[in-house]
């Protein structure tokens, strides 16, 4: 399977941070089973720094390799650095992805992003 | 570490003995066999004797046979040819849902052209019903294409009913030429043209352990095509350019044993087969047999395994050494959901977890066993990780 590279082997052999969290403070989903690709990013925040990221993944590869390092990229950073995350970043740490799979690599930061616009949507109900 | 090759339908292992019969044509025996010299002699006999050898694999003389790079080019040369050159008597077509693309793609290209193309669905397990294709018949309908077996889901089509019931429909003329697509079947099962009542049919010999690079189309005598490669007069004028001697030397020697063999081949890979699809759907649950239960080839075992997809699956497959393939969104290149699933009726989502199995004669009931101690734990982890999965 030359098609990836031996990091994304790696992380798809050994995904980071596989599960739920159950008491989470954001949980983002995008994709569908229908397309082929669908994540879930769980976040816990503490002192506006991502203290614990997980998620879990339907797809191919490549999609759970992404998944994997947006969920070790993330961990600890304040919310608005993960939010900057993005595709390019992720598949440069991965040492690339074939192009036909870079949309999974959208998919990861994008369910990260929905994860942290969950929980600001929470923060924001609490306040009020 | 332990290598199981279960993808016989992208392409089988080379029979010794074919390799053996081709090595002189790489070798000694080079020569153009359009020449008139001597160098000629050798590969153009070597190259007759294997069209004498594929037309008896399926009951053909040797005149109605003619080479091909491919399966695929076989096909091209049988759809957009035959429909071509008889587009004064009508420009339409008729095909089933689940052809192989180059059959799909060339009837997308004729309707580019201004042909008709009528698809005729088939039913959950994959069977298209005769009378559908008769029904689809009109009067300005020039070529039917069926496969004899389809490389995705292992169905097994029944080409001599469509045959029989386009005969009778048929009031006029020798049209519509009945194409049938038996890259999947030839030397696999018992392929006769007679019996099949076929006026086009395509096979390729890296499907029956000869070597890639080379196909044949048989045209029965009489069938009007028009050429896809225009030049010299290779191939009786209807396929130009120097032919590929070893390849085609190759693919009659394993039409020969295949001819001889292809009972006892079966005989040990339905068992093979079986077992498979027992244990597959048996020990991991809910996981789908896909095509027909009993209609089928006797290496194919095709199935959707759920809440998970095909690619991943394959990839940890690989690591364990055994090769597999997938119908899956991810695993093919255009990123399309394959077009059989969804023919058959296949929920999109079930579809992503598609496995396909191609037993070859060279493998063993430990090859099967070996998958069924790999595969339930590469199932178990990927539906762990999976968002779909509540069970476990």
């Amino acid at each position: 399977m030359a098609v990836y590279s031996e990091k994304v082997m790696e992380h798809f052999m050994n995904p980071r941070n596989v599960g739920e969290i159950p008491d989470a403070d954001g949980v983002g989903t995008v994709g569908n089973p229908v397309c082929g690709d669908m994540m879930s990013f769980y976040i816990k925040v503490n002192n506006g720094r991502l203290s614990d990221v997980k998620f879990k993944t339907f797809g191919c590869g490549a999609a759970i390799a992404v998944s994997s390092m947006v969920s070790e990229m993330a961990q600890g950073m304040s919310l608005e650095e993960a939010k900057q995350l993005n595709r390019k970043m992720v598949a440069d740490e991965l040492d690339g992805l074939p192009p036909n799979k870079m949309h999974c690599s959208n998919l990861g930061t994008e369910a990260l992003r929905k994860a942290i616009e969950d929980y600001e949507t929470r923060q924001a109900k609490s306040s009020v | 570490m332990r290598e199981t090759y279960f993808d016989h339908a992208a392409t089988t292992p080379l029979l010794p003995k074919v390799v053996e019969a081709m090595l002189p044509y790489l070798k000694e025996h080079w020569g153009n066999p359009l020449s008139l010299h001597r160098f000629g002699d050798r590969p153009r006999e070597a190259m007759e004797k294997a069209r004498a050898q594929v037309a008896d694999l399926i009951g053909a003389q040797p005149r109605e046979i003619y080479f091909t790079a491919s399966g695929s080019e076989a096909n091209n040369m049988a759809i957009k040819g035959a429909a071509l050159m008889n587009q004064k008597k009508g420009k339409h077509i008729v095909v089933s849902a689940i052809e192989h693309h180059s059959v799909l793609n060339s009837a997308k290209t004729l309707e580019k052209l201004g042909f008709e193309v009528t698809v005729v669905p088939v039913d959950e397990h994959g069977l298209v019903n005769p009378d559908d294709i008769a029904a689809a018949i009109r009067e300005d309908t020039t070529l039917v294409s069926v496969m004899h077996a389809n490389n995705e889901i292992g169905t097994i089509e029944p080409i001599v009913e469509i045959a029989q019931a386009l005969k009778e429909r048929s009031t006029t003329r020798h049209l519509p030429y009945i194409h049938t697509d038996a890259v999947a079947a030839a030397g696999i099962l018992p392929v006769d043209v007679k019996e099949l009542g076929v006026d086009l049919l395509s096979l390729a010999g890296n499907q029956f352990y000869g070597p890639q690079g080379a196909g044949a189309l048989f045209i029965r005598k009489g069938v009007r095509v028009m050429p896809l490669i225009d030049g010299g007069i290779q191939e009786g004028g209807r396929r130009a350019g120097t032919e590929n001697v070893a390849a085609i030397v190759g693919l009659g020697a394993a039409a020969e044993l295949a001819k001889a063999e292809r009972e006892d081949w079966a005989r040990h890979l339905i068992p093979l087969r079986d077992r498979l699809i027992e244990r597959l759907t048996t020990e991991i649950d809910h996981v789908y047999l896909t095509g027909h239960p009993t209609l089928r080839l006797p290496g194919h075992v095709s199935i959707c395994v759920e809440f998970i997809e095909g690619e991943s699956m394959l990839l940890f497959l690989n690591m364990q050494g055994v090769a597999v393939s997938s119908g899956s969104t991810c695993t093919s290149r255009a990123l399309k959901a394959s077009h059989v699933l969804t023919a058959i009726g296949m929920p999109a989502a079930l579809a992503q977890g598609s496995l396909v199995f191609t037993i070859g004669k060279d493998n063993t009931m430990e090859d099967v066993d070996y998958v069924m101690d790999v595969l339930p734990p590469i199932v178990q982890r990927l539906r762990q990780m999976s968002p779909l999965y509540k069970g476990g």
